[in-house]
């Protein structure tokens, strides 16, 4: 593991998301509860649709084009849907937001 | 050989060490303790009582005078010491030197205090030790008002021990709801609940910006511009370890004083103990890990081998009648799952966590009898899995209890409103009931109520579902969503009836399954909340759809469309200049001219928008809300002005109608139109409201649509004058956002509740009339205003169009 400090906690709004540009494509941050994250690919498998800009429910988003919905802690699809969006180990740390560099593809600094 | 040894603070963590020390070997040191504060060791978390007035000093002190004296302890309490000198081994008091063999700093921690202006008035006063205490206690005695700043557990207490005491108590919380760190959002509604229905004020998502006053703190500043006059104000907003000895004497300082497994410091013969401490990454803030540490440290200083471990926590809120109850991790962690049982009757909210077949946090609010059990569950890992499915229901759990839907209905006071439209309320229709009226026709023909728009017909079938118990089968309802049974409507009236303002009000008070809800109550209840509460509910962004939340619609390729607002269709040679130069400037693809009479920009990258909006607002225009469940536009033709048929000034009543309506939302998307006369260039008459002027005046239309489906409008009435159609305009637009289900357009709305009802409220009835036109002022006072501006002008709020990192750009070698 190659933890990297991203960003505050707080820089996403609770129920919301932010997305990090990666080597892995965009992957989007989650804030599920007051204290609670979840890293996950940002690219729907149905068409494509941006899921940073879904609505954040519980541990799952829906995404915005055609209200397929992500279980977060395994990237699943939900209900009839079928599909799998990756996910990636993020970590908070006194407010910090630690996003495993290895996972997503980030050489470790030499 | 006796050993000196030196203690600095006389606390609860110090207190225990003593003790555990004297038990073990009450000769192995010569012990000198010095405390700041001029008394020995007393139980600090029962301050709180003190301060209400449950308790007195006397019966919190833990060791008295007498019990240092008796065991040969050194007290030199009143005294700072100001400085430690690590390689002579001496402490330095205020008073004078002590040498020592082994040194414990056992500070503890001090009340951070926000530097805002005037925080060092008199009258400012922070929440740790018994002089604060007794501050607060002779401020309180002379009544007024107290600001107490900061929603957790500490301000929660001083709050209820000041409103005890007599004093006009506000507490003031950062945050969306009080306790963030111990509770969730509805165990925290429930916790304003009981603070409110005691007297307290509580203000969330509050910031100070400064307190004021000359001599002393007269009142306390909002950054929102609001003041709020105090004659007492409590900072109780977080503490920091007391370290600033610590680093003085060059020990390793991190936010508080590094310790090992041993409590031991850098400097082998100065140990740490208590809240001034850091454990591997560890701060502490409650007594339970310090008395673990405290005897870990006796055994160090007496050189037996034992080692402290962080364990998990639990917090209790010392006010009386607000029982609640949090434990573990309830927040954080991958790969859990929720389990929730809420029962509205009796305010109750529990909400457990379970990662990997074990519980690893639980909330509770109201009911918390079986939270040391739980909390047992979680501190052993115990696999849960067989008792999963009962496990919310505890310890005692026989089998069969579930959560009853109907609950909610039974725990409605008598006169909650449920038919809006004939004021009819709960008692009424219970009493109906009880005297022979069985069925909906009975309690129509009886009370009324259900009789005009038909809205509440679901609450009155789950009424007597309620008070018939079995012998009633309501009729199934659709409910809004998977996370409760209530229709639309229900939702509605009781939102208004219980004065229902946050969405964890509407999860909790109506017996939601999910902790918070999905995407398809979400949007819905935000929408019914401010619609209602224009001025109390603040709109929450995080349950809106994407195009409302970044105020663009997105596009099939994730990319956003631009559309500024024209009004009424009139533009000019700068507006155009403008949008053609944003449209160079930001490559956008397609310039399009879209049939509400508009400029549509497409293909805008997310993170371009506040820029191109910047653009666009310096010349004057502003969002067109072309993406919004709410006024998109109002098409007009060119009337009086220029064309031969024109009976009335068209375009300008389309203008003031736009500029009127505009930033509002509704249930769902509401385009109007006017056409200068019968020929209707303008096509009016498939709007949702359509005016159409004639000589005479201006006919008013409403529930039009021209999309999957096609309808012709239905005529309100005739006005004479614009000032009268702008009035009945307003008042259809409000009696629509106040009655419609969420996504229901105008026609499918009138389907339901019928056109005549409509007219009856708002063309029969002048005062109805005006009233709703009044009401929708009073929400656009609100949301009237260009939602772009406030985007591309808020740094904070722009920073959030951009990614968070970007890990792609290599760190240069
Ligand atoms: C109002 C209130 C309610 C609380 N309620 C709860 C609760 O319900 N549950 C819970 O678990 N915890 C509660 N706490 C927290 C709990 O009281 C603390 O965690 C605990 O007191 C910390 O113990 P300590 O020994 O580290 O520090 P303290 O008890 O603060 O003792 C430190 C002592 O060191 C002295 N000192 C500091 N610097 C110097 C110096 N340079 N020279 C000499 N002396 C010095 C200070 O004057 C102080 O007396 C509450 C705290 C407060 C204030
Ligand atoms: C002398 C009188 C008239 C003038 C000066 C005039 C002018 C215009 C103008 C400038 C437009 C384009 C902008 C807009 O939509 O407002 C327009 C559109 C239109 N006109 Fe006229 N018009 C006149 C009479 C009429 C009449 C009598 C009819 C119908 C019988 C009519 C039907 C339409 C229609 C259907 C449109 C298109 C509306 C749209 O695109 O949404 N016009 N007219
Ligand atoms: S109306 Fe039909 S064709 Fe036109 S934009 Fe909408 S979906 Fe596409
Ligand atoms: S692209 Fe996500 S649901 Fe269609």
């Amino acid at each position: 593991m190659n933890w990297i400090d991203i960003g505050h906690i707080d820089d996403i709004p609770l129920h919301g998301a932010r997305v990090v540009k990666t080597p892995a494509g965009c992957v989007a941050l989650f804030r599920t509860g007051a204290a609670e994250v979840f890293a996950a690919d940002d690219r729907c498998p149905h068409k494509g649709g941006p899921l940073s800009e879904g609505i954040v429910h519980g541990q799952s988003v829906t995404c915005p084009l055609h209200n397929w919905v992500f279980d977060l802690n395994t990237g699943a699809a939900q209900g009839a849907d079928e599909g799998r969006i990756g996910t990636y180990p993020l970590r908070v740390e006194a407010g910090r937001l630690l996003i495993d560099g290895a996972a997503v593809g980030k050489r470790s600094a030499a | 050989m006796t050993q000196k040894l030196v203690i600095i603070g006389a606390g609860m963590a110090s207190g225990r060490v003593i003790e555990h020390l004297l038990d073990a070997d009450p000769g192995a040191y010569d012990i000198t303790l010095f405390n700041a504060e001029p008394r020995g060791n007393y139980n600090r978390i029962m301050l709180s009582p003190v301060l209400s007035g449950d308790k007195t000093y006397e019966e919190i002190v833990t060791h008295s005078d007498d019990w240092y004296a008796e065991r040969g302890i050194t007290c030199r309490f009143g005294e700072h010491v100001v400085k430690i000198d690590p390689d002579m081994k001496v402490v330095e008091g205020e008073n004078g030197h002590v040498p020592y063999d082994k040194l414990v700093i056992a500070t503890g921690s001090a009340p951070f205090i926000i530097p805002v202006p005037g925080h060092d008035l008199p009258g400012v006063i922070s929440y740790r030790d018994l002089d604060d205490t007794n501050a607060m206690i002779e401020a309180a005695a002379k009544g007024g008002k107290a600001v107490v700043i900061g929603g957790g557990l500490l301000g929660m207490e001083a709050a209820a021990g000041l409103k005890e005491r007599g004093m006009d108590v506000t507490v003031l919380h950062l945050t969306g709801h009080l306790m963030e760190r111990q509770l969730d959002e509805a165990a925290g509604y429930l916790l304003r609940k009981d603070l409110e229905a005691r007297g307290i004020t509580v203000k969330t998502q509050a910031s100070t910006k400064a307190i004021l006053g000359e001599e002393r703190a007269q009142a306390v500043l909002l950054e929102s511009g609001e003041t709020l006059g105090a004659d007492l104000v409590v900072m109780a907003v977080g503490i920091r370890p007391e370290t600033r000895l610590a680093t003085d004497a060059h020990l390793d300082v991190a936010r508080g004083i590094e310790v090992n497994a041993q409590m031991q410091t850098s400097d082998p013969d100065i140990y740490a103990v208590g809240e001034c401490v850091e454990f591997d990454g560890h701060l502490f803030g409650l007594v339970a890990p310090l008395y673990d540490q405290a005897r870990v440290l006796a055994d160090s200083l007496l050189d037996q081998p034992n080692a402290f471990a962080v364990k998990e926590l639990a917090t209790k809120l010392k006010v009386t009648g607000c029982d609640l109850f949090s434990a573990g991790d309830f927040a954080e962690g991958e790969g859990r799952e929720d389990i929730v049982f809420r029962d509205p009757a009796r305010g109750i909210y529990k909400r457990l966590v379970i990662e990997d077949g074990r519980l690893v946090g639980a909330v509770m609010y109201g009911d918390t009898a079986d939270g040391s059990w739980f909390f047992g569950l979680i501190k052993d890992g115990a696999d849960i899995e067989e008792m999963r499915g009962t496990l919310i229901f505890g310890p005692a759990f026989q089998g069969g209890a579930s959560a009853d839907p109907l609950s909610a209905f039974a725990a409605l006071p008598p006169e909650a409103e449920i038919c809006g439209c004939n004021g009819v309320c709960k008692g009424q229709i219970t009493r109906a009931i009880e005297t022979g009226a069985t069925d909906l026709g009975a309690i129509r023909a009886t009370t009324k109520a259900s009789a005009s728009c038909g809205t509440c017909t679901g609450l009155v079938d789950q009424l007597l579902a309620v008070t018939l118990g079995d012998g009633y089968a309501a009729p199934q309802a659709l409910p809004v969503c998977g996370c409760t049974s209530h229709t639309h409507e229900d939702v509605r009236r009781l939102i208004k009836s219980q004065e229902l303002k946050s969405q964890a009000a509407v999860w909790q008070e109506l017996g939601w399954t999910t902790a918070n809800g999905c995407h398809v109550c979400r949007p819905a209840l935000n929408y019914y909340l401010l619609a209602d509460w224009p001025l109390e509910y603040k709109d929450d962004p995080q349950s809106r759809f994407v195009n409302e939340r970044k105020h663009a619609n997105i596009q099939k390729d994730g990319t956003f469309s631009v559309v500024p607002r024209m009004w009424g269709g009139i533009t000019t040679p700068d507006e155009l200049r403008a949008i053609a130069d944003a449209a160079d400037k930001f490559a956008v693809p397609t310039v399009k001219v879209t049939g509400g009479q508009r400029i549509d920009l497409l293909g805008v990258r997310g993170e371009d928008l506040p820029g191109i909006w910047s653009d666009l607002n310096r010349a004057g225009l502003v969002s067109g809300h072309a993406y919004s469940k709410g006024l998109r536009t109002v098409k007009t033709c060119v009337g009086t002005d220029h064309c031969r048929f024109g009976t009335q000034d068209s375009t300008g009543l389309g203008i003031k109608l736009e500029k009127h309506l505009w930033g509002s939302w509704t249930p769902h998307k509401l385009k109007l139109a006017v056409s200068g006369c019968p020929r209707n260039c303008a096509e009016a008459t498939c709007k949702d409201i359509g005016v159409v002027c004639v000589d005479s005046g201006y006919e008013i239309h409403v529930g039009g649509a021209a999309g999957m489906e096609i309808k012709g409008t239905e005529l309100l009435c005739k006005v004479a004058t614009e000032e009268e159609a702008i009035e009945v305009i307003s008042a259809m637009t409000q009696i629509y956002r106040e009655n419609a289900r969420y996504l229901d357009r105008i026609y499918k709305w009138l389907d339901r509740v019928g056109l005549d009802w409509v007219k009856a409220q708002i063309v029969d009835d002048a005062e109805n009339r005006r009233a709703l036109a009044e009401r929708f002022q009073l929400s656009q006072s609100v949301y009237r205003k260009d939602p772009w501006a406030e985007h591309a002008q808020d740094s904070a709020t722009r920073a959030q169009y951009a990614p968070l990192a970007n890990l792609t750009l290599e760190a240069a070698e």
